[in-house]
């Protein structure tokens, strides 16, 4: 019997006995609140192994000298730690969030292609596994960096080759996980909601899943001309055959610098959602929060060019990509001036969705400021490839993306198990993470001034007292990751029981639908007033 | 207390009255300073230049910052709901919009006019007293004086911190010996020397992967590409040894092959040039002469310790997995023929970069002595500078 047979179409008995049980329910899923699941325990998987791979090598750096680990290795960890850091855990993460939230939020009963939801997310653990097994291969993983520079990436060993197949099949997924977002979005709104009354979170994404179509295809093009460097006698970018290294990086970067913004667009959205509910004000500016957000993300396609500034690029060059990259500036402000305007003369409670949220705006300005400094080209030329840009970017994507994503999970979880969560981990959750990710990253902005260059796996005896406090905190930032874990698990497990609503001033379709949200939601639609 | 100060109590602080390893060792004469906060110390005008716009546009930041968060820690305070704030209902303003856009975009356009000066200033590298080309190797760098007094003049420079101050694996007391280095990892055997006051042009390239040539003191850094060539420049306002690093993961010993730029007075750069030429006028060795094995074997060793060894080991056994052991390989055993033509050219795709910027005698050495060292008995043991000259062909 056909599987379209055993539906019969008839939903009046429910759901309980038409869909597959046990490890069939998971390998088979074609619900998006199962699938989001599986995306959201996988990326939290993959946060874990990436910090493991970050507390080996802050190991090492705890002190001067080599005690634990070879450079070599080294290298391996600080490259596999971007890799499974960025396309492990951060990306995977939003795409979960997005699964079981847009169509609960624009009233869809499904993302559009159930089928091509659950091969999206099927890849993901293929390619981790790649990437895992590539620590095991003659040479090691690949040790030049998440950027994989040619032409150090076309020296490396048979782990470079899985790489860059475990890139293949994650972009893939990206991409047919964007194609799924954008077509859910476009023509599943529920009637009575044009775009510009959806949700701040699904305007997001939309515009993430269009950056996503956009560029995923560059990455998989740059990555397989490394591949036909290293085998097929091409030379894209051996300058000896005629081809570029520094080609290279253009193309990456045209990747790269919208991809930063596919990590943390989605991560306004949330922020987006959880400050007006918390205020009990609606969100400031609308519209402008929408334009800004387009605007961010077509200038991001511009801007490419400020990881470059020391390849020796002409004036009118370095002058261009500073002044767009500047410009980035401009809407970024527009964002946090419009949620600080939100929580004006509000009526704020600060639970923990609250607390990471504030806690977001917070820290990601300090990110975005140094954003602006390293803009300066002029100055870049000190800062580029030192600790001061690894604190950047930390800034923005750990305080920014993840901790987005934890305010977004104590928001929604009680919507998605049925049960409230136990307030007071989350808020040791918070202070914790809060104040190691502190120790642990601001004073890196110190080292990089002082001149001490990243993916070091050794340094003079001067930088020692920094890097022995940041590798303290990291060991707490780590474990209080696991104050998260385990108030996940008792969440799930059991709990007060959660409201419909659950949070007094939340608006949205997603909080009309009883706790947890049953398997099938919004089978015909409902109509938004 | 003075910022330093501060860092120095606050690390101690945070680590509990753990005894700070860099206080003990003290700042490094012409690198970091102890627990440094800011951008090093500027020798050139470029750096100092470095050093305003830093502090202008932290400044900026810093001020905006405290507005913005100034604003939304009183509303965290003031307007909760636990103080019985009643939340308003106030939304959407273009005129608010408006000026939120504006206001940033000029402060951004204040921003940028100094900074396009200092580019403009930083890419011109036109009329240098003299031109010298820096070469990125895996895992040194190479200096060729091009024009200017001292042209010709051509050296490699190496860490010269030794492995038994860097290995706590190979090397138990390698912590009590770094910690009497306040060099360490910041020096080479041979530097670059410049003259004070002088406009010097940085032409720079790399041999095999990018690098690139970071001097914070001199506000320089630019990426060495293989198989192009960059250029920047400096000129220094004070005499005095500078250190710098790689700045550009170029492979394992990315960490290990730092930059030392020795700036000199005109009379005593020239004095310098003067017996460096001598130096390598006596050095230059005679291709075609006939040698002896062991006058071979010597050299050979020496060629290996510089060149070889970061990959294939002082044993010869190289890394398992990532780089072939020496001892015991059919290319050294084989044919000469055969193992020079990998020395020159290198295996491409691989590691193992083409060798062919040393000399006849160099090469010619390093084969012999990896012919004949460790267990190694080849066959044809003693390779001519002679054979590679023809080889090179
Ligand atoms: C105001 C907004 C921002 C500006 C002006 C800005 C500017 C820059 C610049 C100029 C660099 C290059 C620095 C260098 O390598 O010398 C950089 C690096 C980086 N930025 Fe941002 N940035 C901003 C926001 C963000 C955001 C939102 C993210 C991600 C969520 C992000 C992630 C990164 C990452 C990952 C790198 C380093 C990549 C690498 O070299 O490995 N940035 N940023
Ligand atoms: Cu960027
Ligand atoms: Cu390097």
């Amino acid at each position: 019997m056909s599987a379209v047979l055993d539906h019969p179409g008839d939903h009046a008995h429910g759901h309980a006995h038409d869909h597959p049980s046990g490890w069939r329910r998971w390998l088979y899923a074609t619900n998006h609140k199962d699938i989001g699941t599986m995306y959201l325990w996988f990326s939290f998987a993959m946060l874990l192994v990436g910090g493991v791979n970050a507390l080996l090598l802050r190991t090492e750096l705890f002190q001067p000298g080599l005690q634990i680990l070879r450079p070599e290795f080294f290298n391996q960890l600080t490259t596999m730690h971007g890799l499974i850091m960025v396309f492990g855990a951060v990306m995977p993460a939003f795409v979960g969030f997005a699964n079981w939230q847009v169509p609960l939020m624009i009233g869809a009963s499904d993302m559009a292609f159930a089928r091509l939801n659950n091969f999206s997310f099927w890849l993901l653990p293929v390619a981790a596994s790649l990437l895992i097994v590539s620590y095991f291969v003659p040479g090691g993983a690949t040790a030049a960096g998440w950027t994989l520079y040619a032409p150090l990436s076309v020296q490396m060993g048979p782990g470079m080759d899985l790489a860059i197949l475990a890139l293949h099949l994650m972009g893939a997924s990206s991409i047919m996980g964007s194609i799924n977002i954008i077509t859910t979005i476009l023509n599943m709104r529920a009637p009575g909601m044009p775009l510009m009354k959806m949700p701040m979170f699904c305007w997001t994404w939309l515009i993430t899943a269009y950056l996503l179509l956009a560029v995923m295809p560059v990455l998989a093009g740059a990555v397989t001309m490394v591949l036909t460097d290293r085998h097929f006698g091409t030379s894209f970018f051996n300058a000896a055959g005629g081809g570029d290294p520094v080609m290279y990086q253009h193309i990456f970067w045209f990747f790269g610098h919208p991809e930063v913004y596919i990590m943390i667009l989605p991560a306004f959205g949330i922020i987006s959602e959880v400050i007006p509910t918390f205020a009990r004000k609606p969100l400031f500016g609308y519209s402008s929060m929408v334009y800004a957000t387009a605007s961010i993300a077509i200038l991001s396609m511009i801007v490419w060019a400020h990881h470059m500034f020391t390849t020796g690029m002409p004036v009118t060059g370095q002058l261009f990509f500073m002044y767009a990259t500047m410009l980035i500036a401009v809407p970024t402000g527009v964002k946090i001036f419009n949620w600080v305007a939100t929580m004006w003369r509000g009526s704020m409670t600060f639970e923990t969705p609250m607390l990471f949220a504030v806690g977001f705006i917070f820290v990601f300005a300090i990110g975005g400021f140094t954003g602006l400094i390293m803009a300066v080209a002029p100055l870049d030329i000190q800062i580029h490839d030192t600790y001061y840009i690894v604190a950047h970017f930390h800034y923005v994507l750990v305080a920014g993306s993840l901790f987005a994503l934890f305010s977004g999970t104590y928001y929604w979880i009680p919507k998605w198990t049925g049960h409230m969560y136990d307030e007071r981990l989350g808020k040791w959750h918070f202070w914790a993470s809060m104040i190691t990710f502190n120790i642990t990253f601001f004073p890196m902005h110190f080292l990089g001034l002082a001149g001490m260059p990243r993916r070091y796996a050794d340094y003079p005896m001067q930088f020692a007292d920094f890097n022995a406090v940041v590798t303290i905190g990291a060991f707490g930032f780590g474990l209080s990751q696991l104050i998260f874990l385990w108030m996940v698990i008792r969440c799930i497990k059991g709990g007060a029981k959660a409201s419909d609503r659950v949070w007094e001033n939340a608006h949205g379709l997603e909080w009309t639908v009883p706790s947890p949200a049953p398997f099938h939601t919004f089978e015909t639609p409902p109509v938004v007033k | 207390m003075k910022p330093k100060r501060m860092a120095d109590a606050l690390a101690v602080a945070v680590l509990g009255g753990w005894a700070s390893i860099a206080a003990a060792i003290g700042d490094m004469p012409g690198g970091p300073k102890v627990n440094q906060l800011n951008l090093t110390a500027p020798v050139t005008r470029i750096a100092e230049e470095q050093h305003w716009i830093h502090w202008f546009v932290m400044w900026i930041c810093v001020a905006i910052f405290v507005a913005v968060f100034g604003v939304m820690f009183y509303a965290v305070w003031k307007h909760r709901k636990s103080r019985g704030h009643a939340p308003a209902s106030f939304h959407e303003s273009t005129a608010v919009e408006i000026a939120w856009t504006v206001v940033p975009f000029l402060i951004i356009v204040g921003m940028a006019i100094p900074a396009t000066r200092m580019v403009v200033e930083q890419k011109d590298t036109a009329n240098a007293d003299l031109t010298v080309k820096a070469t990125g190797y895996q895992w040194k760098w190479g200096y060729d004086y091009l024009k200017g007094d001292g042209e010709g003049i051509s050296f490699l420079s190496m860490l010269s911190t030794p492995r038994d101050q860097i290995e706590d694996r190979n090397y138990p007391d390698a912590k009590a010996r770094r910690e009497q280095n306040p060099t360490y990892l910041m020096e080479v055997d041979n530097p670059l020397v410049v003259p004070v006051n002088r406009k010097v042009r940085v032409v720079i390239t790399a041999n095999d992967v990018i690098h690139a040539w970071y001097m914070p003191a001199l506000g320089v850094k630019q990426d060495a590409i293989p198989g192009f060539v960059r250029d920047t420049w400096f000129k220094a306002e004070k005499t005095g040894v500078f250190r710098g690093q790689c700045a550009e993961l170029c492979g394992k010993d990315h960490a290990f092959m730092p930059i030392v730029v020795d700036v000199r007075t005109e009379a005593d750069y020239l004095k310098w040039v003067e017996e460096k030429k001598k130096e390598m006028l006596a050095r230059t060795d005679d291709p075609t002469r006939e040698w002896q094995l062991a006058d071979l074997n010597a050299r050979g060793e020496k060629v290996y310790a510089a060149n070889c060894v970061a990959c294939h080991q002082a044993n010869g056994k190289g890394v398992t997995g990532s780089f072939p052991a020496l001892d015991g390989s059919k290319v050294v055993l084989g044919k000469s023929q055969a193992q020079l033509d990998v020395v020159l050219h290198g295996r491409p795709g691989t590691a193992m970069a083409p060798f062919r910027q040393l000399s006849d005698v160099e090469l010619a050495a390093v084969v012999t002595y990896t012919r004949n060292a460790w267990g190694n008995k080849a066959s044809d043991n003693v390779v001519q500078p002679s054979e590679v000259t023809a080889a090179r062909r």
